[in-house]
């Protein structure tokens, strides 16, 4: 071995790879929160209740250096970060990271249940699709499937609350706190997600049951179910899982609206009251620990990707 | 037209759901560029005895409200003609700023030297790997709502992927024989680019561009309905739906309308991106 083969496995090697390259997003997500405050201005201005005399803001621009140069600053502003210091929400006077975590809590159920979705009805949608090429289930499905990338989330979530909660009274229109409450906010949130995962998995199914072994399974007698089974199904689920994993962080933010619209009390709602209320550092922290969230998602779902399938590793 | 040109508008032409896309978009398009000609009334015409009239009321002097009327006794029809005209309008600003951007930038990264593409790319990576509207959210909280902050956050959303589209067909192009063949006859940088390249790159650029004007106009209706967009009385589809919300119980179609709007245009960009996509290279995949 050579002196820049170092005997790092190069399965490790593609882990730490990976892992660094989340540095460069994680200083283009921090740089991108400390520019957007200066960006609207005088810091203080901001970072301060309006009714702050000159000498608090005095004190405050010592405090946080912000007479230092401005790289001095952003340095200082990524070490408060590392040791859980958000800043202060202006309004709520609490630390920022505190109130976001618990927001998040509540983000999270919602998320969760809509991934749940996603999964237990998308993918079947799909594969049932894919084994039925071309009969009315699939043109129904491909239907569904357009329909649902292009609907406005929000337009949805009223038009549910509409049939479901006004018309039919079969659910509270919104809400948080028990299960009946969830359903509605849950759909809408995953419906974008069902359409993708069902046309991936078809995609994906149709793709793989062209495949030669395929044909191998149907012409030794298997049944078409246990083909799709036992050797369709494990085949395309790879790339249906890296794609939706993707999409996961894609949920967490785009549970703004679906929140706003449910008036569910999540990090959506946290984050839009806080721009209403100009509460800046409570903003900042929100972009910052979603986006890191975000960011750690998409490593884990490469990193398992890399795991389930050792071609990546070497490329 | 050559040969293979005819043959994708064939191909083109004989897909249904590409047809119904380009209807959906065109007449969207259409009832936008003739709005003062299309809507019976101006977006702002208010009628305090016309409050909350359902669709197909007639007035008593014989006006016929086709979808109703909203609080201020305002035509929806009229504000969602008007509207379509700002959010479209918006929607293609944005994917022109945007897009132009991102040609630029992949035709920079695919030709010039190796550090400009890494800087480029890894520019568009951190962009892909931050969710658009969380970007969106933390520069209108900064720079408050205005039109050219909404422009800016719609170009951001579509430059990354306009430019990873064209770097990538650039690459592949670079070394085929047609342009290595022009290049060894002495064609200069300007030449290979417009001549050779941009010809093989259009396709997956036109595909894309459809498909990002379709998440184009969600964004922009998603942000005017979350009060951080177009600001009232400016008409968009996303204002509409959230001023009419309050009083869905009592006029279900004063927010149900502008949803229906929004939802032909971006089914017209998206299926038109399919058919696009089909027709202009069976094998890409997006």
């Amino acid at each position: 071995m050579g002196v820049s083969g170092l005997a790092i496995p190069p399965g490790l090697r593609y882990v730490l790879g990976r892992i660094a390259q989340l540095v460069p997003t994680l200083v283009g997500v921090t740089l991108f929160a400390f520019i957007v405050i200066r960006l609207s201005g005088d810091p203080t201005s901001v970072l301060l209740p309006a009714d702050a005399s000159e000498t608090e803001r005095e004190a405050f621009r010592r405090a946080y250096g912000l007479d230092r140069p401005i790289l001095e600053q952003y340095v200082r502003y990524v070490g408060r970060l590392l040791h859980g210091d958000f800043g202060v929400s202006l309004f709520q006077g609490e630390p920022a990271l505190r109130l976001v975590l618990d927001r998040l809590a509540i983000t999270v159920q919602l998320a969760g249940t809509a991934i749940g979705l996603v999964m237990l009805v998308g993918v079947p949608i799909g594969i049932l699709a894919a084994v039925r090429r071309g009969t009315i289930i699939d043109h129904i499905t491909l239907s569904l499937v357009a329909l649902g990338q292009s609907v406005a989330t929000f337009w949805l979530g009223l038009m549910l609350i509409l049939v479901f909660a006004v018309a039919w009274r079969l659910v509270p229109p919104s809400g948080y706190g028990t299960a009946a409450q969830i359903i509605l906010p849950a759909f809408t949130l995953a419906a974008y997600y069902l359409a993708v995962a069902a046309r991936l998995t078809r995609s994906g199914m149709l793709e793989v049951m062209a495949q030669d072994y395929i044909r191998t399974a149907r012409a030794k007698g298997l049944s078409e179910w246990l083909t799709v089974f036992r050797h369709a199904l494990r085949n395309a689920f790879i790339p249906i899982l890296t794609v939706l994993g993707i999409q996961i962080g894609e949920l967490l933010a785009g549970s703004v609206v679906t929140e706003t619209v449910f008036a569910w009390p999540g990090v959506g709602t946290l984050v839009l009251d806080a721009i209403l209320r100009r509460d800046y550092p409570l903003v900042q922290a929100v972009i910052v620990v979603l986006a890191v969230i975000y960011a750690v998602i998409n490593l884990a779902v490469d990193l398992l990707y890399a795991w389930v399938d050792p071609r990546v590793r070497y490329q | 037209m050559t040969g293979p040109s005819s043959r994708v508008v064939r191909a083109f032409a004989r897909n249904p759901v590409a047809m119904i896309g380009l209807v959906l978009l065109a007449a969207t398009g259409a009832v936008a560029a003739f709005a003062p000609v299309v809507a019976p009334d101006s977006y702002d015409d208010q009628n305090v005895r016309a409050r909350l009239k359902p669709p197909l009321w007639r007035s008593p002097a014989g006006r016929m409200y086709a979808l109703g009327t909203d609080p201020l006794g305002r035509d929806v029809w009229s504000r969602i003609v008007y509207g379509a005209r700002v959010t479209m309008s918006v929607a293609a600003a944005g994917l022109l700023l945007g897009g132009g951007v991102g040609v630029g930038l992949g035709l920079l990264a695919g030709f010039a030297g190796r550090w400009a593409d890494a800087l480029i790319m890894r520019a568009a990576d951190i962009q892909l790997a931050f969710p658009s509207l969380l970007l969106a959210i933390g520069l209108i909280a900064a720079l408050g709502t205005n039109l050219l902050t909404l422009l800016g956050v719609l170009a951001l959303r579509s430059w990354a992927i306009h430019a990873r589209t064209v770097r990538g067909s650039v690459l592949l192009v670079r070394e085929q024989e047609s342009v290595l063949a022009a290049r060894a006859l002495g064609a200069g940088p300007f030449r290979l680019a417009f001549k050779e390249i941009l010809p093989n790159v259009l396709a997956p650029l036109i595909v894309v561009s459809t498909a990002q004007l379709g998440a184009l106009i969600l964004l922009e209706s998603t942000l005017s309905f979350l009060g951080l967009g177009i600001q009232p009385p400016r008409p968009s589809w996303g204002n509409m739906l959230s001023a009419g919300r309050p009083y869905m119980t009592v006029a279900w179609w004063v927010a149900t309308m502008p949803g229906l709007a929004i939802l032909a245009a971006v089914l017209g960009a998206n299926l038109l991106g399919d058919g696009l996509r089909d027709a202009l290279d069976p094998r890409l995949k997006l």
